[in-house]
């Protein structure tokens, strides 16, 4: 039978080299934008305004349109071509955006407004404190959720944990990714962003309990096995599912990012990344802890570590 | 048990019939008027403000920081925006409070969205005008002097010239005075208020005499007449009580209507003389009716003055390339899902693609009926949860196929492997089911609707996912082995092993 927690080192180290990556973008965008992540104006607070004109424009002219009414800092990216607009600035005054309007229109030609959206400051330091207070209470609950499920199998508590650390290695690798999406693309964190990290957490645990609820049916039946050999089964037992669903959410998914509207783009891709990264941390993260932590090796595996450096030179 | 599921059956059919009935975009409605249930709705869509176009905007007391906004005061800033929301003609606005000191309103579809956001946080202007002979109507829109030109107070030459500070009263003895006591006008001669149905002249033109304004009521509140009706108690300020002393004593008989903002509120007659600053208003309105008119009195203006902090508008271009798009690339995914099940569980395959056809329609028609909002994201929820239905059906088949490798009988192997696949299901889902209480309650708080809808779509998706797993997978399976019997497992490769 394959021994797929057998090489589980080789799969955390995988892990470890994906989420360092991503921890390296995270820094790198921390140090230039202050966040791990670039943030909308859902965090920050803020004027986004997408505007469409009749013939191209130039974001250079756009932005000294502003900044000639006093909003220096602001950015212009075109999107689908060179006649749609999307300008990010700080909170427009009363009457200021009428006014900005008719100046664009004096100089590009008529415009039509697709869509603009403001934050005074104030709620973005709240929906930042209630994202962070959501995400901790999703993990929260859940841990609870799984040590009461898993009760009559021995150390329930160990299930709970191991299902909340592979959750937590899909937002960390989710996070990662989108941060150097950030970096080069320009995407930016905003409400939908946490709709997708939360939907992924959901995801990620459902995803994991099919696996442990195997483990749970199995630990009665075969009694006298290793654990190790039962958890090895239980994963392979169940990877045809796995797999099956994992593909017919891709398909939903892909289809959506190819044909879908360009408003949910980033949200779609964010929620591949972490589908993907879900069935791989239910199989090769969770499970593989579970058994770690069985043999006791959490301790003699840090030993080596720490004592490999410290023994050399 | 064979008799059994086909009834089942039969109620599935109906019940996708049904489904399918209501998700039909030419569907004429439910028209129900059968004794003393009596519906009458119109079965749409209801699409958010990104998938219509349209404004959502956040506001919030603008109390420095630190002092707590009055529940009250928000309540009633509430009413009165609801009221001017209602005021602008938009279809199915809404305004709600979120958390103690924010008020969200959407206005889907609204053409010109400065112009709402002004009139949204204009300052309220209550006027007792002086109606005449004529009854007003609640909702009338009248002009009045004060709007005009900012006079108010009575006209004739016989005021006393208490008020010092209303110098206007003197100067409006100008015979452009359009407000007259029409003398043809019949005064009946009942004491009722209110509840006169004669007839209100064209109040457009007429230019009515504002008596006093929001700024001379001292006091108003609800209170109870001598029959127990409710009625309505006020106070005037000094200055409000004479003007108010003298205009009632020579116009007894006449309709006094109270305006806000130029709408006209209520419409009372005078019955005697009010002289003491204190008088009440009685007639044949409900609590309810008595406490909104109060709550106006008493607030003219917006009681707390409000901010803008959030302001999100669609262009509806916008709007209507999402719901295109987005409805393609749905009916895509969905397809593709429908091709691989058949390809890779083949007999099976074909069972659960029965069941996600019924189980999408039955969704999407819950989400006609209930009203759901749909929006983008909230799209996106529901295709996703449409592959969460999918796994209930392969957690199923996966079963089975264990079941039957180990040479069970085809009944027992149905049965065991619904039994062990539903603890997986049940506990799986039930987690998805938490996180969406969890950004449900996010999106509320911030009037994130677009949250919010995701939230929603995704809950009832996953609800149903698991009814249909259990009924429609399990009958369609069910009927499908007992008619073709044990010879099915001869063909191993139709039953997917």
């Amino acid at each position: 039978m394959t021994d797929i927690v057998g090489k589980r080192y080789w799969f955390f180290a995988l892990s470890a080299l994906v989420i360092l990556v991503g921890l390296i973008g995270m820094i790198i965008s921390a140090s230039r934008f202050g966040s791990p992540l670039r943030l909308s104006i859902d965090f920050t607070g803020g004027a986004l305004m997408e505007l469409t004109f009749e013939q191209p424009v130039t974001p250079e002219k756009i932005r000294q349109i502003f900044g000639d009414r006093g909003y220096g800092d602001t950015t212009v990216q075109t999107t689908s071509d060179e006649r749609t607009v999307v300008i990010r600035s700080k909170e427009l005054q009363e009457g200021e955006k009428a006014i900005i309007q008719a100046e664009l229109t004096n100089e590009f030609g008529p415009l039509t407004e697709l869509r603009f959206e403001q934050m005074g400051p104030t709620i973005g330091r709240e929906v930042t404190r209630s994202a962070t207070i959501a995400i901790s209470a999703a993990a929260l609950v859940i841990m609870g959720f799984i040590i009461f499920a898993w009760r009559k199998v021995p150390h329930a508590f160990r299930y709970g944990v191991c299902a909340s650390a592979a959750t937590l290695h899909d937002v960390l690798v989710t996070m990662g990714a989108f941060s150097i999406l950030g970096l080069l693309f320009g995407w930016e964190a905003d409400a939908l962003f946490l709709t997708a990290i939360l939907t992924i957490t959901g995801y990620s645990v459902q995803d994991t309990i099919v696996v442990f609820d195997r483990i749970r049916e199995n630990i009665p039946k075969r009694r006298g096995e290793p654990y190790e050999l039962i958890v090895n089964r239980s994963i392979l037992e169940t990877v045809h599912r796995s797999l099956a669903t994992q593909l017919n959410a891709i398909f939903i998914l892909v289809a959506i990012l190819f044909f879908g509207g360009s408003t949910i783009r980033q949200f779609v891709a964010t929620l591949l990344i972490g589908l993907v990264s879900g069935t791989y941390s239910s199989i090769f993260t969770a499970v593989p802890l579970l058994v770690i932590w069985e043999k006791g090796e959490l301790g003699g595996f840090f030993r080596r570590l720490f004592g490999r450096s410290r023994a050399a030179p | 048990m064979q008799q059994r599921d086909v009834t089942l059956l039969m109620v599935i059919v109906v019940l996708t019939s049904l489904a399918a009935w209501v998700v039909w975009p030419g569907n004429s409605g439910l028209h129900i008027h059968f004794g003393p249930i009596n519906v009458d709705r119109d079965i749409q869509v209801h699409r958010g403000l990104d998938l219509q176009g349209g404004m959502q905007v956040v506001l919030e007391a603008d109390v420095p920081d630190g002092q707590q906004v009055d529940a009250a005061a928000i309540l009633a800033a509430k009413v009165i925006v609801e009221n001017r929301v209602n005021g602008l003609g938009v279809t199915e606005p809404l305004v709600q409070l979120a958390s103690s000191n924010r008020i969200v309103v959407e206005l889907p579809g609204i053409k010109d969205p400065e112009q709402a956001i002004r009139t949204l946080r204009q300052t309220g202007l209550l006027e007792f005008v002086d109606a005449g002979g004529t009854f007003l109507p609640a909702g009338t829109i009248v002009k009045t002097s004060f709007q005009e030109g900012g006079e108010f107070g009575i006209e004739t030459p016989t005021l006393a010239p208490t008020a010092t500070n209303t110098p206007l009263a003197t100067a409006t003895l100008t015979p452009t005075a359009t407000l007259v006591l029409t003398p043809t006008e019949p005064i009946s001669p009942t004491t009722t208020i209110e509840t006169e149905p004669t007839p209100a002249p064209t109040p457009r033109t007429r230019v009515f005499r504002t008596v006093i304004t929001g700024k001379h009521l001292e006091v108003a509140q609800v209170g109870q007449d001598e029959y127990g009706r409710p009625q309505i108690n006020f106070q005037l300020t000094e200055e409000g009580g004479e003007i108010f002393a003298a205009y009632t004593s020579a116009n007894v008989g006449s309709y006094l209507a109270i305006a806000m903002d130029g709408e006209v509120i209520s419409c009372p007659r005078i019955e005697t003389p009010i002289t003491e600053r204190a008088g009440r208003i009685t007639g044949d309105f409900t609590l309810e009716d008595a406490r909104n008119i109060v709550i106006q009195l008493r607030y003219g203006a917006l009681p707390v003055p409000l901010k803008i902090v959030q302001n999100r508008t669609v262009g509806p271009t916008l709007g209507q390339d999402s719901i295109t798009k987005s409805t393609r690339a749905g009916i895509i995914g969905v397809v593709i899902v429908l091709l691989f099940m058949l390809v890779y569980y083949r007999l099976h395959g074909l069972v659960a693609d029965a069941a996600l056809i019924v189980y999408a329609l039955v969704s999407f028609a819950l989400f006609k009926l209930i009203p759901v909002t749909l929006t983008l994201p909230g799209v996106a929820g529901f295709l996703f949860s449409v592959g969460a239905a999918v796994d209930a059906n392969i957690l199923i088949f996966e079963r089975m196929k264990e079941e039957l490798r180990q040479g069970k009988r085809f009944s027992s192997a149905i049965q065991a492997g619904f039994r062990r696949a539903w603890t997986s299901i049940r506990d799986s889902n039930l987690s998805t089911l938490i996180i969406c209480a969890i950004l449900y309650w996010f999106g509320s708080n911030f009037g994130a609707t677009i949250v919010k809808g995701f939230a929603v779509t995704l809950f009832l998706g996953v609800l149903v996912s698991m009814f249909t797993a259990i009924t429609v997978t399990r009958t369609l399976i069910r009927l499908l082995y007992a008619i073709g019997g044990e010879n099915a497992r001869d063909s191993k490769w139709l039953i997917g092993l």
